[in-house]
C-alpha cells in the first residue's frame, strides 16, 4: 500500500526532471546535419587582399571558420575571446564575412582590432547558406582533410573556447 | 483642311499609343502569368520549411534576412528545374531535419511522432486502472453492509440507552 501511494509522486518527479532537461536546453541551437561531413567548398573574396581564397587552400590544416559581421551584436560580445585565441597562434581563424558591407567591415576590424588570419567575403549570404548558418556567430572547426568536426553557435566565450574547442583542437592536430 | 489633316494624324497617334500601351500590358500580363505559378510553388514549398531565425514561422511567413535568401534561394532553384524534394533535400543537408515541418519517421524523429501518443495511452491506461479499481472497492463496501440482524441488534442496544 505504503509502495502504491508513492506512484503519483514518482510519475510527478519524472515530470519534473524531464521539463527540467527541457528548461536547460537552447532552442536554438540546433544540431547540424554537417557535423563530420566534408565542409561545403567556396572560392570567395578576401576581405582586405585581392586574391580569392577557396577551400582546397586550407587543406591539410586544422582551421576555424568564424562567421561574422559588422552588424552582428553578438559578435561583438566574442570577439575579446576571439583575439585572445588568435594571439595564442594555435590554429589559422578565417573569417566568414557574412551578408556585410566592405567599408563596414574593414572599419569595424580597425576599430576592435582583427583576429583573422584573413577574412574572406560573403555578400550574398550563399556559401553561408551552405553551411547551414541561421545566426551569427558561428563558428566551424574543420580538420586537415577538410572535413567539418565541431560547430559552435553563439558568441565564443574563455570558457567555451577552452572546453569545447581546445581538446578538439588537440586531437585533431595529434592525430 | 489643315486643322482636319492634324486631327487625323492626332487619331492615328492616339491609336498608335493605344495599341502600343495594350501590347506592353499583354507583355507584361504574360509574364507575370508564369511568375505568378512561380511565385505558387516558391510560397508552397516555403510554408513548409521552418525559418531558423524566428522558430515559430515558416520562411513564406518570416521576413528575417535568412528567410529571404533562403526564398530567394528555393525561387532560383525551381526556376532551374529542380523539382520540389530537391528543395526539401536542398535544405534538409543544411538546417537538419529540424528545418522542416512534416519531418520524417527515422530513429532519432521517432520520439516525437510516438511520444504524444504513448503519452494519452499512459495516461488512459492509468485512468481505467483507476477507475476499474475504484469500482471493485464500492463493491467491496456493498458486501460489506451490515444485515437485518446486526441493524436490530444495534437498534435494540440505542432504544435501550434511550430509556435509562
Amino acid at each position: 500500500m505504503k509502495a502504491k501511494a508513492l506512484i503519483p509522486l514518482g510519475i510527478f518527479v519524472a515530470l519534473v526532471a524531464l521539463l527540467g532537461i527541457g528548461l536547460t536546453l537552447n532552442p536554438r541551437e540546433i544540431p547540424s546535419p554537417l557535423i563530420d561531413k566534408p565542409a561545403p567548398a567556396f572560392r570567395l573574396p578576401q576581405l582586405q587582399k585581392p586574391e580569392a581564397l577557396s577551400l582546397d587552400d586550407m587543406r591539410g590544416q586544422v582551421w576555424l571558420l568564424n562567421v561574422w559581421a559588422s552588424w552582428c551584436v553578438a559578435c561583438r560580445e566574442e570577439h575579446e575571446t576571439l583575439v585572445d585565441f588568435s594571439r595564442r597562434g594555435v590554429v589559422p581563424l578565417i573569417g566568414l564575412n557574412y551578408k556585410d558591407k566592405q567599408p563596414d567591415a574593414l572599419a569595424w576590424l580597425s576599430q576592435h582590432g582583427d583576429p583573422y588570419s584573413t577574412s574572406i567575403v560573403d555578400a550574398d549570404g550563399r556559401v553561408g547558406i551552405d553551411y547551414g548558418v541561421y545566426g551569427v556567430p558561428e563558428t566551424f572547426l574543420i580538420d586537415r582533410n577538410g572535413r567539418i568536426r565541431y560547430k559552435h553557435i553563439g558568441p565564443l566565450s574563455p570558457e567555451s573556447v577552452e572546453k569545447e574547442l581546445m581538446p578538439r583542437i588537440r586531437e585533431l592536430k595529434g592525430a | 483642311m489643315h486643322d482636319e489633316s492634324i486631327t487625323r494624324l492626332k487619331r492615328r497617334a492616339a491609336g498608335f499609343l493605344a495599341a502600343a500601351i495594350c501590347a506592353g500590358l499583354l507583355g507584361v500580363a504574360g509574364a507575370a502569368g508564369s511568375d505568378a505559378a512561380l511565385d505558387a510553388r516558391v510560397m508552397k514549398i516555403s510554408e513548409e520549411l521552418r525559418c531558423l531565425v524566428c522558430q515559430n514561422q515558416s520562411i513564406a511567413e518570416s521576413n528575417a534576412d535568412l528567410a529571404q535568401d533562403l526564398r530567394r534561394e528555393v525561387r532560383e532553384m525551381l526556376a532551374a528545374g529542380k523539382t520540389e524534394a530537391d528543395v526539401r533535400e536542398f535544405m534538409v543537408e543544411r538546417y537538419g531535419d529540424f528545418v522542416l515541418y512534416d519531418p520524417p519517421v527515422k530513429r532519432s524523429t521517432l520520439l516525437l511522432w510516438i511520444g504524444p501518443g504513448l503519452a494519452a495511452v499512459i495516461a488512459l491506461g492509468g485512468l481505467w486502472w483507476q477507475l476499474a479499481r475504484r469500482r471493485r472497492t464500492r463493491a467491496g463496501d456493498e458486501a460489506d453492509a451490515p444485515d437485518e440482524a446486526a441493524l436490530a441488534q444495534a437498534r435494540a442496544l440505542l432504544d435501550a440507552k434511550d430509556e435509562q
